[in-house]
Order: C-alpha cells, then sequence, then structure tokens
C-alpha cells in the first residue's frame, strides 16, 4: 500500500485516496472550436507511461482535496506531491 | 503411554504439566511447551502423512517453519484447519490432529501405487497427459486431480473464531528475535526509537536456545531472556511473539499476523483468534536467520532423515530424541554440534563429513568425546520405507564424482546437514536485488530499495560475534538518525567455538546399477531426475522449469529445496548459480489463514450498512428489505400473506388511484453554494441553468467527457446564491467527486462550494391523485395548491413545527411532492404523513412500486443510465442546450453518436398481454433466423404495469425512433423463453405529462 503525502494532511496511506489519471491532460476550453482528433486525445488518449508520472489523486476519506502526485509507475517511488492549484515545474 | 524418545531431563518444556492429545485416533501425552511435532517424536511417532504426488511415507525434516512434510488437519474446539504444520502448532489440552493425503490411513494409503507408477509420472506429467482428448478434462482429468491433490480440507462451516486488523507505525521494525534482532532492538531502544520486535515462534531467542556460546558471561539463552525481559519494560517497545511478519510491501509498508489463540484450547471471550498489524515503518532491520540445507542422496525423504539442526533443537529445547542410532551426514561444522549434544545426552552418534581432513575447535572437541568420524564419506541412500533402518554409506574420491565399495549400517536416524540458507525472503520482497555470495553458496541481500537491511545470519554473516557487533552497531546508527539520541550499549564478551569451511558438496551421485530417487523438492516431490528432464526437453529458464516441475512451489515456497535446485540445474547447464539466478520470492512468507486476510468484514460487517431514520418504522411496519447500495431499502411492506408481486402491485395501483408514501432519504444531496454555483450547474449539466428562479426546481442531466450519460435528477434554487442537487442512490458519491474535480482542478476561478448533505435530510415522496390533500393537512399554513405551488415549484414549509422543504416534483406520473426535514426529525414526519394520510387512503409503497411507477411512464434510472447510453439513446436530447457547451457536448457529435438508426428507448408490450418479459432478454426480428441471430436491442427493466394490466418493458432498441408499432421477439435463452411482443412509446402511462400539473 502506498504512503502518500497529501499537501493538506500530511502522510496518508493509499486507501484514503482515490486515483484520479493524468494530471498533465488540460481540458479544452469551454466553447472553443476543437478538432476531432484534438478532442480524442483529452478524452482517450493517454500515454502509458514508465517512469516519472504526474498523476492526479483525490483525497477522499480525509480532506477530499483533488492533488497532484509525482510517482514511478514501476517503482512506485513518490517524489513530490503538489496542491491542485500549484503547478507541475 | 510412555515417551520412550523423550529425555530424562532438559529441553524447556514444562514437565510438571501434561498434555494429553489425539493423532490419528490415537491418545498419546506430552508436555506444556511442546510442539505436535516434538511430542509425537517424543511418543516414538515418524510416521505422520503421505508426500504430494508418490505417496510415499513423510515424517519429519524441521522443526519450524521450512517444514515440508508435517502437514496435518488440525481440529480444535469443533473447528478444523487444514496446512497445519505439526513443527509449528503448540500442543494444547485435548488437540486433535490427523495426517492428510493418504486413504485409507497414513499407514496403508492406496496413493502409495504412484510410487510404483513413478517412473509414468516424470516432471510435467499432467501437462502432457490431460492435454488429451480435450473433453476429458473436464468430466474426468479435472475431478481425478483435485481429489489427489492438496493439502486437507478447508472447512465448509461458518468460522466462528474472530480475527483483527490493526495498523500501526513505528521507527524499526525488526523480524525475528534472535542475537541480530535482539542486539539490534536494544540499542534502537536504547536510543528512545519506537521499536517493535516480531517472533515467529513462541520462545525468543531464535538460534540463542540451541546453540552452546557465552555472551557477557551467560549462556546465550540467559542473555535472550535479559535482554527480552529488558525490552518488554521500556514503553517505547513492542516485543511479539507467535507474528510472522510475511510480507514486505511498497513504501515500507508489512504485514504481519499474530497467532493469539491458536495454542490455546479454545480462544477466550471476546478475544480474537489472530490479528493481522499493518505496519508502517521508517526503518526495516530483517533478522530473519537461515535455514539449513540438506544434502542430496538416495531415499532421502525416508521418514528419519532429518536436518541436523531440527535434531539439536528437539533435544536442546524439547528434550526430544529423533532416534537413538543416530548419524549425523555433514559437509561443515553444524553436524558436528548436534553429534555433540547427542553424546552428551548418553547416545553414540556417528559423523560422515564430506570433508577430508577439516579441523577446527567444534571437530576437536567431538573427537575428545571419542565421537565416531568418518571423514570423505557420504550417505548413499536411506534404507527403511516407512522408517529410516540403515543406511548405504560410502568413501568418496577427492573429487567427489567416484564412490568407493558401498556398505550399510544399522541406523535410526539420519541428520543431515548441507551447510545454511539465509532467510532473504523480506529483503528480496521488498524489491531487493539479492546477490551471490560465493563463500556460504547461497544469496544474499545486495543493494537496498526499500528502507531496510539484513542482519546476521540473513545476512550471511554466520559468527555471533561478527553478527552481534553489526547488529548493535546498526540498531545503534539507524536510530540515531530518527531520534538524534546516541546511547552507546557496551558490547558484551562473546565465547564461541570457532568452525572452518565448509565443504561445497551438495548432492552424492548414484552408485552404479541403483536409481534411487533423490528429492529435491520435499513437499512437491520433485526429484533431481525432474529436473534433467525439463532441462533435456529444452526449459531453461529457471522460471520455466520451476513451474513445469513444480520445484519449489509448495506450501513451503522450497525453503529447503531451491538452492539445491539451482545447483543442479547450474551442474547441468554447466553455469554458475548466479548466472542461473533464483526464482522470485513472494509474500506470504508461510501461509497465513484466510481469515486472518479477511478479519472483521465478514457478512453484515464486509459493507457498512445505511439505514434511513424512518428504518425503524418500515421495520415495524412488515417492511421487506433490498440493498440498494449499502442502503437498506424497503422493497415492499408485505400485508397478510402476499407475495412480491402482488404487494408491489398493489402499493403501486394505490399510488395510480389514491396516494402512496415512500422513503426517498436515499437520493444523494449536495448542498452547493457560492456567487458562480448557476454557472457551474450551467456547465455540469446539459440544459441551461442561468434563468432558474429562485423557489423553482429544475431536472437536469449531466455527461461524462465523454458524452455518456452519468447521472440525473433535480436541483432547486433555494435562494439567490444557494443550491439543493439531487444525484440518484448509486451515483452520490462519484457526483460529488465529479464537481469537486472541475471546482478544484479545471475551474477554479469559480467562486463555489459543494458539500454532500445526503445524511443531513431525511426524504418522504408524497405521489398521487390524492397527494395534494395530503400536503394540505401536513401544512395547513402555507398555500400549496397548484397556484401556490405549481410543477416544479419549491417552498419551505411549517410541519407541524419542523421546517420542512416542500418539492414539486414527481418521477411516477402522477401529481407528486417530496418533503425533505432535518434528519433527525424524519421520522416524525414520516408517522405524521401517514396519520393525516390515511383518510386518503394513504399506503407507503417500497423500491419494487417505485420501479413499476417510473417505468411506466418511461422515466429512465439506473438500468438505462448504465454508462453505455447518451441523451439521445434515453430520450432525453430535448434537454441538451445548443446555445452552450457542458462537459461532454463535444463528444455528441461524434459519427456513432449521430447514427441515424441510433438505439433509442421504447416500450415493449407481450402480444398476449400475460407472459412478462426478462430484464437482460435480447430482442430479435425472427426467432428462429440461424445463430448468431441479429441482436436489435436489450430490455432493460420490466415492470406489471398497474394502469394497464398487463406486462410491460423498456428497452433500448436500434433504431428505437423508426420501430414503434412493430412486431419482434423478446428472446431470453437463460429462462428459455421466446415471447412476441410489439414495441410501443416508453411513455405508457400520461404521455402528454398532464397529471403531474394538475
Amino acid at each position: 500500500m502506498l504512503h502518500i503525502k497529501c499537501p493538506h494532511c500530511g502522510m496518508r496511506s493509499q486507501n484514503e485516496f482515490s486515483y484520479g489519471g493524468d494530471a498533465t491532460v488540460k481540458r479544452p476550453e469551454l466553447g472553443k472550436e476543437i478538432s476531432d482528433q484534438d478532442w480524442d486525445n483529452f478524452v482517450y488518449n493517454r500515454k502509458s507511461l514508465r517512469g516519472k508520472h504526474w498523476e492526479l489523486w483525490q483525497h477522499l476519506s480525509g480532506c477530499r482535496q483533488w492533488i497532484k502526485v509525482q510517482r514511478d509507475t514501476s517503482t512506485h517511488e513518490i517524489f513530490k506531491t503538489l496542491k491542485a492549484n500549484e503547478d507541475i515545474s | 503411554m510412555t515417551q520412550s524418545f523423550r529425555l530424562e531431563s532438559g529441553g524447556l518444556i514444562n514437565r510438571d504439566k501434561k498434555i494429553s492429545f489425539k493423532f490419528n485416533g490415537r491418545n498419546y501425552f506430552g508436555y506444556e511447551g511442546d510442539t505436535l511435532a516434538s511430542a509425537l517424536i517424543a511418543n516414538g511417532v515418524h510416521l505422520v502423512g503421505r508426500s504430494f504426488k508418490y505417496h510415499r511415507p513423510r515424517g519429519f525434516f524441521g522443526a519450524g517453519v521450512d517444514e515440508p512434510y508435517a502437514i496435518v488437519q488440525l481440529y480444535r474446539n469443533g473447528e478444523t484447519d487444514p496446512n497445519v504444520k505439526a513443527t509449528e502448532q503448540e500442543l494444547f489440552e485435548g488437540l486433535e490432529a490427523k495426517s492428510v493425503n493418504c486413504w485409507p490411513s497414513v499407514n496403508f494409503d492406496i496413493g502409495a501405487i504412484n510410487n510404483f507408477l513413478r517412473i509414468f509420472l516424470p516432471a510435467g506429467f499432467y501437462y502432457k497427459t490431460f492435454m488429451w482428448p480435450k473433453s476429458f478434462w473436464f468430466k474426468i482429468y479435472e475431478p481425478f486431480i483435485r481429489r489427489a491433490a492438496g493439502f486437507g480440507t478447508a472447512s465448509i462451516k461458518h468460522d466462528k473464531e474472530r480475527y483483527e486488523h490493526k495498523y500501526e507505525y513505528c521507527d524499526l521494525l525488526i523480524t525475528g528475535s534472535g542475537p541480530s534482532g535482539l542486539a539490534s532492538a536494544y540499542s534502537a531502544a536504547k536510543n528512545g526509537a519506537k521499536v517493535i520486535l516480531a517472533e515467529d515462534k513462541s520462545r525468543f531467542g531464535g538460534t540463542l536456545l540451541t546453540s552452546e556460546v557465552n555472551i557477557g558471561n551467560q549462556s546465550g539463552k540467559e542473555w535472550a531472556d535479559s535482554i527480552i525481559s529488558e525490552l518488554k519494560e521500556m514503553p517505547n517497545v513492542t516485543v511479539k511473539n507467535r507474528s510472522q511478519v510475511f510480507g514486505y510491501y511498497d513504501h515500507n509498508m508489512l504485514v504481519m499476523s499474530e497467532r493469539l489463540s491458536d495454542h490455546l484450547p479454545k480462544t477466550k471471550k471476546f478475544h480474537p483468534k489472530q490479528r493481522l498489524w499493518y505496519i508502517r515503518a521508517k526503518e526495516v532491520l530483517i533478522s530473519s536467520g537461515s535455514i539449513e540445507r540438506p544434502i542430496v542422496f538416495g531415499n532421502n525423504d525416508t521418514p528419519g532423515v532429518i536436518l541436523s539442526s531440527a535434531a539439536k533443537e528437539y533435544m536442546k529445547v524439547y528434550g526430544v530424541l529423533v532416534g537413538k542410532k543416530p548419524l549425523v551426514f555433514t559437509n561443515n561444522d553444524s553436524g558436528y554440534e548436534t553429534a555433540i549434544e547427542f553424546k552428551k545426552n548418553g547416545i553414540d552418534p556417528i559423523i560422515l563429513d564430506t570433508r577430508k581432513e577439516p579441523q577446527s575447535e567444534i571437530i576437536e572437541e567431538a573427537k575428545n568425546m571419542n565421537i565416531n568420524i568418518k571423514n570423505s564419506y557420504v550417505v548413499v541412500a536411506a534404507q527403511g520405507y516407512k522408517k529410516v533402518k540403515s543406511a548405504d554409506i560410502a568413501k568418496i574420491s577427492d573429487d567427489k564424482e567416484e564412490l568407493g565399495s558401498v556398505e550399510n549400517i544399522k541406523c535410526d536416524c539420519i541428520c543431515v546437514s548441507g551447510f545454511w540458507t539465509p532467510t532473504i525472503h523480506l529483503a528480496s520482497q521488498s524489491g531487493n536485488k539479492t546477490k551471490f555470495k560465493e563463500e556460504i553458496d547461497a544469496f544474499v541481500p545486495g543493494v537496498s530499495k526499500q528502507n531496510e537491511k539484513t542482519l546476521g545470519a540473513a545476512n550471511g554473516i554466520y559468527t555471533l560475534e561478527e553478527t552481534l557487533k553489526d547488529s548493535f552497531e546498526k540498531g545503534n546508527q539507524i536510530s540515531k538518525e530518527i531520534t538524534n539520541n546516541d546511547i552507546k550499549v557496551s558490547f558484551p564478551n562473546v565465547v564461541e567455538k570457532k568452525s572452518t569451511a565448509h565443504d561445497k558438496f551438495w548432492c552424492v551421485p548414484l552408485p552404479k546399477g541403483k536409481n534411487y530417487k533423490r528429492f529435491l523438492d520435499f513437499q512437491n516431490d520433485v526429484a533431481v531426475s525432474d529436473i534433467e528432464i525439463a532441462l533435456k526437453e529444452g526449459y531453461r529458464s529457471i522460471e520455466h522449469v520451476k513451474r513445469y516441475t513444480t520445484l519449489g512451489m509448495a506450501t513451503d515456497q522450497g525453503k529447503t529445496s531451491n538452492l539445491n535446485g539451482l545447483q543442479l540445474v547450474s551442474k547441468i547447464e554447466n553455469k554458475v548459480v548466479p548466472a542461473v539466478g533464483h526464482t522470485t520470492f513472494r509474500p506470504p512468507y508461510s501461509p497465513v489463514s484466510i481469515g486472518a486476510i479477511v478479519g472483521r468484514e465478514v457478512g453484515k460487517h464486509s459493507k457498512p450498512t445505511r439505514k434511513s431514520p424512518m428504518h425503524s418504522w418500515h421495520e415495524k411496519n412488515n417492511a421487506v428489505f433490498v440493498d440498494a447500495g449499502v442502503w437498506l431499502r424497503p422493497r415492499y411492506y408485505k400485508r397478510g400473506d402476499e407475495n412480491l408481486f402482488e404487494a408491489s402491485k398493489r402499493e403501486a395501483k394505490n399510488v395510480r388511484t389514491n396516494v402512496g408514501v415512500c422513503d426517498v432519504t436515499t437520493l444523494g444531496k449536495i448542498d452547493i453554494k457560492g456567487p458562480d454555483a448557476a454557472e457551474l450547474l450551467n456547465r455540469v449539466y446539459t440544459n441551461a441553468w442561468l434563468k432558474l428562479p429562485v423557489g423553482k426546481a429544475r431536472y437536469g442531466v449531466m455527461l461524462r467527457e465523454d458524452g455518456i450519460v452519468m447521472d440525473d435528477g433535480t436541483t432547486t434554487r433555494i435562494s439567490e446564491n444557494h443550491y439543493h442537487m439531487t444525484t440518484t442512490t448509486a451515483q452520490a458519491a462519484n457526483v460529488l467527486s465529479h464537481l469537486e474535480y472541475y471546482l478544484q482542478l479545471v475551474w477554479p476561478e469559480l467562486n463555489v462550494n459543494v458539500v454532500s448533505t445526503t445524511e443531513q435530510w431525511a426524504g418522504a415522496a408524497i405521489a398521487g391523485p390524492k397527494s395534494r390533500e395530503v400536503l394540505k393537512k401536513l401544512f395547513p399554513k402555507s398555500d400549496v395548491t397548484n397556484e401556490g405551488l405549481p410543477f416544479m415549484g419549491y417552498m419551505e414549509g411549517d410541519l407541524f413545527g419542523v421546517k420542512a422543504k416542500i418539492f414539486r416534483i414527481s418521477f411516477s406520473g402522477e401529481l407528486a411532492y417530496e418533503v425533505n426535514v432535518e434528519s433527525d426529525y424524519g421520522y416524525f414526519m414520516w408517522e405524521k404523513i401517514i396519520e393525516v394520510g390515511e383518510e386518503f387512503g394513504i399506503q407507503p409503497y417500497g423500491t419494487e412500486a417505485l420501479s413499476t411507477l417510473r417505468i411506466e411512464m418511461g422515466h429512465v434510472a439506473g438500468s438505462e443510465l448504465d454508462g453505455r447510453t447518451i441523451p439521445y439513446d434515453n430520450s432525453l436530447e430535448g434537454l441538451l442546450s445548443k446555445k452552450k457547451d457542458f462537459i461532454g457536448k463535444r463528444s455528441l457529435s461524434r459519427k456513432a453518436f449521430a447514427a441515424e438508426d441510433r438505439q433509442k428507448i421504447v416500450g415493449v408490450v407481450p402480444l398476449d398481454k400475460k407472459t412478462s418479459i426478462p430484464e437482460g432478454s435480447h430482442l430479435v426480428k425472427d426467432s428462429n433466423a440461424p445463430l448468431p441471430n441479429p441482436k436489435l436491442g436489450y430490455i432493460s427493466a420490466s415492470c406489471w404495469s398497474v394502469e394497464h394490466d398487463n406486462p410491460f418493458s423498456l428497452a433500448i432498441l436500434k433504431d428505437g425512433k423508426n420501430m414503434i408499432g412493430e412486431k419482434l421477439f423478446v428472446m431470453s435463452p437463460l429462462k428459455n423463453k421466446v415471447i412476441p411482443v410489439e414495441i410501443v412509446s416508453s411513455h405508457y402511462v400520461d404521455p402528454k405529462g398532464e397529471r403531474v400539473r394538475s
């Protein structure tokens, strides 16, 4: 079980969180024209990375905040966690 | 019965307390502190089971967790447990055990015929044989293999025992209380670190209990006892025996199973039988020691062939002799310690040492005691079937290839020592890439991946002094970094006998003309010849060899067999052992009971049960409940002899003719507040929300980004910046997360807060033509006329002194209202509704009638919004705003979603107006068409229409728009039904929606 540092609550066990996918995907702006390809990339197409990956988790059974977590997908090492409003550098 | 193999004195057992037990129906006794194994050996019982494949007689091979043979079926307090190791099971009064894998008895076992058929049962036998013909697998092969396989029988009764889970955090977790565990725990504890010291066995001390050493002028055991009692007094230390750390998982999470009651005749009241600890440790010190490995020779599985360290442990800990004419077969000095112990107890052993001229302090001592030592000698084969009777021995050449003339000597046990294998399981599980250590012919942990270090014998350090020094130091160092204390512990004076190098010899060659079975894996019956066949047939990777031959795949995970297997593969392949590599170690280290893994989450406790505030009223009024997610909801209220069908029909009919009341507390409720609340709703719902006036509700549908309908519900504008959203019962949690996602990550600029209020409000739906009459009585001060409270209107009211929210919304097709009060007043509200409604014929209705009402009016619910349908499919396309963008809108313009003949919801009525239609059935054009019959759609929900008094279903049908009036067939292969049907509109009741507005 992973040990994730919630930027609001501190170190917590994985079973308090739920996974939310790739954190680098940006939702297209509302009301803007967008090609089929770009929309498909937003909705469906994801890279299945091996290595460092920024992803979203929600501290569901805690503060309910969505957070950004940088995790190595092959070793599970967690390098950094950020609040929802902090930018991935 | 006398215990003929029990020594007069000695051991750590309590000779004042006799314990009687039963094995295979016979009565025996042992002493407090015995294991089942030690007590049986004391009674001269060596035949305890039959082997897995050949059903060869099986005795004892070890004295603990490494035991591959002595697996029994245990009976305790009316319950039974399979797969129990006799070497681990502590004796308790009234214990009963039976042999497994034998029929009719362990002495006469019919399956032993496999032993004579063994030339037909080579490696991969099952793969080769049971493949063909294919049709035989299910009926003949599988049942046969199943009967033949397995160690014991699991109970099919409900387990009455209680198992607990516990979560713990610590600075240092130390796994094993041998010298390295004690020393590191002691110095870490002195530095104030929070330490957990776990010992698998009942006694602390590990090898200190059996070795002739001196620490600080105390015997090894005395030193261990003093350290343990000091640790137990320290508030920062938890010391646990009978507790095995069996798994090392991610982020330094380890799992330990504590056996609290297995050693007692029965579990104490309110105590758990076992407890599973999830331990998050900052640092882990692995002090799991090492396991002696055997030397391979002919018939080396005969009962009486035993590890030399086990023979010593039986003498020193239990005061038990494994034999009275022992042969010690060794390639290192450990065998000498066992021989010396025999001699001290008045037994004359013979030592066969594969080495030519070894010299050391221990060997010197043995010589001084006049022990018969034969150098460059090996055991060629054990003789005897159910117990060793003699041994064929021979001199071996210096190159270890040639055997001299074979002679036979009498003996009743063969104590074998092929040197030591570090127990690296936990280190390997943690991700540590192990490395091969040439001097000890075994793998040791390499570079740490997680925060783990391995100490002592588990790290390949086999001298006590070096182990203690290293462990004191590591314990101090690691704890110092956590606590910033640096309290030095003075290093005690250590006296131990020096040993000399072992002989890298592990397998005795076969004498000419003999074809003895030489076993590597004792539990799965894998012999040298099996590995040879596997390699001959082209298997190269050790992982493939393992699976093909099942080497190391038994419940002991090859604790005594893996390294010899690797030696063999490397020898045949002419590679060095590290090039062959070892197979992966996986948790659990040894079997864990299913009960411990499950913990308290069984039966009713497997999930939480949510009940509405009106639950006890429903109970008192004969409600039959149904699970709706984690909620318990009334399915129907039983009157007299009614069944589900009759009751739900009555309840639904009463709504259509009079008035009914339904508990809708379970609906998800979300409070939405903030100046941008309307904007948020406008983005998540498909329809327009910016102009909804205060005091009005609106029905809305929300999509996922891929265009699929996520949920529906009504949202009411309570005040300028305050909305009350309802969701379906099932989607309540998902919708809240969905809103939080967009508010926190996508549109943080929106000034809105959302919070779940599901549990804060109790809800009652009052539906039916007379519902307004009921409402008038409930809220005499409020104007609830059609003008005062129009369809989709909202107002607050005073329900006999309780503040209530009144919504005029309907999911039944009738004039209907929903009343919410704070949860604490829910029961009061419900009673009042029933009370004032009595004169109008009010009846409570359950989920079954609720479904009937919504199906009849064609209102979609969970069975249509199943994560596969878009708004059009549910005839919700009228709610798609053309003017604004919303979540998922862009996806709706995808080609398939806009296809002309796209699926759409329709109504289905059987032509005979009698036959009810099973949910999940398929719709086809021609019931006799050849298979596969093209499927046009499926039945999503079925009911008995109370309005028309005939069956009615909803279906999602291809080109549903143009299918109204068509005649099709419903087919249910599951129920073996073919029903001719007519397709009608999904709005079977009040299609114009006049009633809800009346």
